[in-house]
């Protein structure tokens, strides 16, 4: 039973990273009229470099044979040389990764422990505390990242000097003083969510037989909470901080543009509005492989953190 | 029928009507501010002050004063008569994504329900695949492939949004469809087809309403990112998001007025399409509870 699930998870990632690669391939098959005209317009070209263009990108070969080409390439972790920079694509992903992915981490955590720390107060808290709760996380639901990283620019970096305006510093410790105002930018317009899902799903175990149970035996209050109500949500919770970072790693475009931080957020951007495919193309498969990833690595988990599921092979 | 059951019954519609004629005020609010803002974007071309692009260049950054009663941006223009003129790109895009996300979510949703089998399989794998890719990063790709604008964009997202359609859609149908209502109309010789659109779609449709919404609120959010990337809309049209983009400069001199009303526009705006999307949400699962 159990070993099945595992399968058809695996089969079903496996399946989903296909028909992305298939699509984010086909992408540059889509460009309407001549693909390599329409990426390097305005700049002029002979035909020689026209046809060393064409040949690079494989599109003088039939679609199926360029992607089958182009898979095999990038399953060797090779994505190709980027047509702005001349540099390989690796390189470039390399140089901004620790960036990105310190970014992502920082946001993510803050965002976790604002967001379950409101979900576990509001559960617990019905009437006025609640009600407070509802609204601030309607706001960071209803709130754009980009606005509230130009306040936090304007307020903390211009007029308060407390933070850098852009760049994201050298060394470790600089980095992460350079990336505290992105992460709050992603935290604010993440961790409402968050909190609500939670909040939902602390309620659910809350109002439970078992926590009556607990509750009519006389265990402490704190020890219903850690043992019972948390506990039991550690699935959810593990679900929904795989899709936090799969949308923060896309909420870096936004931010890093904002802030001028040198990130794959911001390589994805620049290369969009150049059409440096090789880097979009390869932008897009992390973006959406990261999801595939962590929902999986989430799913693949759930039975060995919730014996629950260990015995009956699903929740419910 | 026993006696509780119907009790159940009475108890079940006294609920339901109790909340039918009490609105929360919070929702009487958005509504309210939803109509200002769709019926000013509609009436901008005459009541907007300036000439959305009109300078004045003396006035450039200003607070709100009695000429320019929201103030200026960095190159002189009037924020408010912007705001109204950049409120209709700001609101057709999302509008657009949310008709198009709505109108084939519920097509392929019932039709998954009603077939069932292999369809239903192959249209419920093909949407947990759509939902793997972010839909910022679906709308971005559109604007790889077809350049800066909205049309793409539009499409791309009304794509990555029919999963979060088409599952409630389909999810809710099952469910209506094992009701024994479903049953005796086919027994009684009514064609599959009809039963689904003339009893099954109009039992599902609040919770069609309530997603709309929701994804008219998240498309706008996506739209105004991509516009303040300045992949969205392009100059000279302005949209929300391109206004929030063109006040960073201000902003990094120290001037937080010219993000202040295109920042709330899209805050507020936002936040009450979802404050209508959340209650038409709870009202339906209500209803179907004590329908239940």
């Amino acid at each position: 039973m159990i070993f099945r699930l595992i399968g058809s998870r695996l089969l079903a990632a496996i399946v989903t990273m296909g028909v992305a690669a298939v699509v984010i391939y086909g992408s540059l098959r889509l460009i309407p009229g001549d693909p390599v005209s329409a990426i390097t317009a305005g700049t002029r070209l002979t035909s020689e470099q026209r046809a060393a263009l064409r040949e690079k990108l494989g599109l003088n070969q039939g679609f199926v044979s360029g992607f089958t080409h182009w898979l095999g390439s990038v399953l060797q972790l090779d994505f190709g040389q980027s047509m702005v920079y001349g540099s390989s694509v690796n390189d470039l992903l390399a140089a901004r990764m620790p960036t990105t992915v310190t970014l992502v981490l920082y946001a993510a955590a803050l965002s976790l422990v604002l967001g379950l720390g409101m979900a576990l107060v509001s559960a617990t808290r019905p009437g006025i505390i609640d009600r407070i709760g509802l609204v601030v996380t309607s706001l960071s639901i209803a709130t754009p990242s980009f606005v509230v990283a130009l306040v936090l620019l304007g307020v903390f970096a211009v007029q308060l000097r407390m933070f850098p305006a852009t760049g994201s510093g050298d060394g470790f410790g600089d980095m992460v003083y350079h990336l505290t105002l992105p992460a709050i930018a992603l935290m604010v317009a993440t961790f409402g969510l968050v909190a609500r899902i939670m909040r939902a799903t602390f309620r659910e175990e809350l109002v439970s037989e078992h926590v009556e149970v607990a509750r009519s035996r006389g265990v402490a209050r704190m020890d219903i909470l850690r043992r019972h109500v948390v506990r039991n949500s550690v699935g959810p919770m593990m679900t929904i901080t795989a899709l936090l970072l799969a949308a923060l790693f896309i909420g870096t475009a936004i931010v890093e543009t904002a802030f001028g931080v040198d990130g794959i957020g911001q390589l994805l951007v620049v290369s969009i509005a150049r059409r440096d495919f090789p880097v979009v193309q390869a932008i897009s498969l992390l973006s959406v492989g990261l999801f595939v990833v962590t929902s999986t690595i989430a799913d693949l988990a759930l039975p060995f953190v919730d014996a629950r599921v260990r015995a009956v092979g699903g929740l419910r | 029928m026993s006696l509780d059951t119907v009790g159940l019954a009475l108890a079940g519609t006294a609920r339901r009507t109790r909340r039918r004629t009490r609105p929360s005020a919070l929702v009487v609010a958005s509504i309210a501010l939803l109509g200002i803002v769709a019926v000013a974007s509609v009436l901008a071309p005459v009541i907007t002050p300036y000439a959305p692009d009109a300078t004045d260049i003396l006035n450039s950054s200003a607070g709100p004063t009695s000429e320019h009663l929201l103030g200026t941006d960095g190159t002189g223009r009037d924020t408010l008569s912007r705001l109204l003129i950049g409120a209709q790109l700001s609101l057709l895009a999302p509008l657009a994504v949310a008709v198009i996300t709505t109108a084939v979510g519920a097509l392929l949703g019932l039709a998954a329900a009603r077939i069932g089998g292999a369809f239903d399989m192959i249209v419920s794998r093909a949407m947990d695949i759509v939902f793997a890719f972010p839909t910022l990063l679906l709308a971005l790709l559109a604007v790889a492939v077809f350049g800066p604008g909205l049309t793409a964009p539009i499409c791309a997202l009304a794509l990555g949004y029919i999963p979060f359609v088409g599952r409630i859609v389909r999810s809710a149908a099952i469910q209506e469809q094992a009701k024994p209502y479903v049953g005796s109309h086919a027994v009684m010789g009514f064609s599959e087809l009809a039963i689904t659109v003339r009893h099954i779609f109009p039992n599902i449709a609040p919770v069609l309403l309530a997603q709309a919404t929701l994804t008219f609120g998240y498309a706008m959010l996506d739209i105004a990112a991509l516009s303040y990337l300045g992949l969205g809309v392009q100059p000279p049209a302005a949209d929300w998001g391109s206004m929030i983009a063109q006040s960073q400069s201000a902003v990094l001199q120290g001037n937080l007025w010219s993000i202040l009303f295109p920042g709330m526009a899209v805050i507020l705006t936002v936040l009450a399409v979802n404050v209508l999307g959340e209650s038409l949400s709870d009202r339906f699962s209500l209803a179907s509870r004590s329908a239940r």
